[in-house]
């Protein structure tokens, strides 16, 4: 199992949680658990044509998974994985 | 009285003159012409002379260390014995003895007095450099900053030279513009069109009651000016946008990014890249806070991190959303800190990494981030960077209809 971090926007579609768990081998695995687990986050993280959402960045512990392995990423257990969405908020 | 005076005249001690002479025939002398344009890569000139004699003007590149603490601070400049010194004074005598005491009691091997000081090299006609130095109210204010070692009376000029541009003086340019005025940036331009409202004073605290209703950057203008008389406020009471950025921008060194929305996000990454002006951004929502350096090919820029906004419906910017109040402090002034380091050129500067700050857990994850080698923007010659496609992104119109 991973730890992953939710980010504050997708907060609402895993009731509220700051983190959660998920199991899989690699990290298209893991974000596929999560999206089983908490179906409203799917077209958040996921495109139409399967592929992450390019304004949605993932990493594994502290490195962009698109510099590793992308989806094919492997994850073992203690890993975490964070999904970090662009903010702009500022005032 | 009587006998409490030490005999001088004693066999065996010298005259002044005599001393003078004798130590003259052992140290080795160099001409200004010489020190100007024939010293060896890595030769160290140090300034002996008294602060009120550095004041008034230094051979370019020297470093002052006052004749009366040259044993304890040489080898912060030298801290090896074989590196090359050259000394000067004055007229070329206390440079003379400094060097002979570098020499027999520090052990350094290569050391040389100029001969006739800095007032043959000025009669030589040789350029001169004039150090701006504190007043003595600037002395006092900023003595704190004078006794650190990364920070001391050159550092301090630079920050009184630095001029920063803050986008906004909301929530997070409300905390960096104070600090950075009472650090001593001596000039800090403001962007913002807004007028102070009551829901802001919860977080945006260069604003106050008694200043309701006025224009930010009036409300920001007093309050830095109470703060610090040496801080020069340049105003601009209007939104930042494609019409005026090119023509900020170049007045500055550094720019705060503390603005609440994509478009002008991804326009002022596209024109900092195109003018190699570092930006110094953070973001805030709720409990949480992103922070990052964006510095032009140096690191990677705003786009190869988040090349396109997320969608409307997951870009909480678009409308009011929550923040703890304090929350704006905290990235605020990690945003300032970072400022003042890339004034100063001291430390590590957040170049390449993404800190998370999550205000409930109380932690910091800190994430790399690399340059995109395909980035549409800084993959690219910054000349090549049309004002036309400067901000431009998919779907931009129906952006957050308005951005703001």
């Amino acid at each position: 199992m991973a730890s992953v971090r939710i980010p504050p926007v997708l907060r609402p579609s895993v009731g509220g949680e700051r983190e959660v768990e998920a199991s899989g081998s690699n990290i298209g695995e893991v974000l596929q658990s999560l999206v089983t687990s908490f179906p409203a986050t799917k077209d958040q993280i996921f495109g139409a044509d399967g592929a992450l959402n390019r304004y949605v960045n993932v990493y594994l512990n502290d490195e962009d998974v698109r510099v590793l392995d992308g989806l094919e990423t492997s994850v073992g257990d203690g890993d975490h994985v964070v999904i970090l969405p662009a903010m702009a908020g500022g005032s | 009285m009587e006998g409490s005076v030490q005999d001088t005249g004693t066999s065996g001690a010298k005259s002044a003159a005599e001393f003078a002479a004798d130590v003259k025939s052992r140290i080795r002398e160099i001409g200004p012409g010489e020190v100007h344009e024939g010293l060896p890569e890595g030769t160290v000139v140090v300034d002996v002379r008294e602060d009120g004699e550095w004041a008034t003007g230094n051979v370019p590149g020297a470093v002052h260390i006052p004749r009366s603490y040259l044993e304890m601070r040489i080898e912060n400049v030298a801290p090896d014995r074989s590196t090359p010194v050259v000394l000067y004074c004055a007229a070329g005598l206390r440079s003379l003895y400094a060097a002979k005491t570098l020499i027999e009691d520090l052990g350094y091997q290569d050391v040389a007095s100029m001969t006739g000081g800095i007032t043959l090299w000025k009669d030589a006609g040789l350029p001169v450099e004039v150090k701006k130095t504190l007043t003595t109210e600037q002395a006092d204010r900023y003595s704190r900053h004078l006794l650190l070692n990364e920070v001391g009376l050159e550092g301090q000029q630079k920050l009184l030279d630095a001029k920063v541009l803050l986008l906004g003086a909301g929530g997070l340019g409300s905390p960096t513009a104070l600090y950075l005025a009472a650090a001593g940036v001596g000039t800090l331009g403001i962007i913002d069109g807004d007028t102070v409202d009551r829901s802001n004073l919860q977080r945006q605290i260069i604003h106050t009651e008694d200043r309701l209703g006025e224009l930010k950057v009036d409300s920001a203008e007093v309050a830095i000016n109470a703060l610090n008389p040496d801080v020069k406020v340049v105003k601009y009471p209007y939104r930042i946008g494609s019409e005026n950025i090119m023509d900020i921008l170049p007045e500055y060194d550094i720019v705060v990014d503390g603005l609440d929305n994509f478009p002008t996000r991804y326009l002022l990454n596209d024109a900092s890249v195109r003018l190699k002006i570092p930006v110094v951004s953070a973001s805030i929502l709720g409990f949480e806070g992103q922070l990052s350096v964006f510095s032009p090919y140096e690191g990677p820029c705003y786009r190869c991190l988040f090349p396109v906004p997320p969608p409307p419906e997951l870009a909480p910017s678009c409308g009011a959303n929550g923040v703890l109040g304090v929350l704006p402090g905290t990235m605020g002034l990690l945003q300032a800190t970072e400022v003042v380091k890339l004034i100063l050129e001291k430390g590590d500067p957040l170049i390449g990494r993404l800190l998370l700050y999550d205000a409930l857990a109380t932690s910091f994850t800190e994430l790399k981030i690399g340059r995109d080698p395909e980035c549409p923007i800084c993959s690219r010659d910054p000349d090549s960077i049309t004002q036309d496609e400067m901000g431009v992104f998919p779907d931009y119109d129906a952006f957050c209809s308005g951005g703001h």
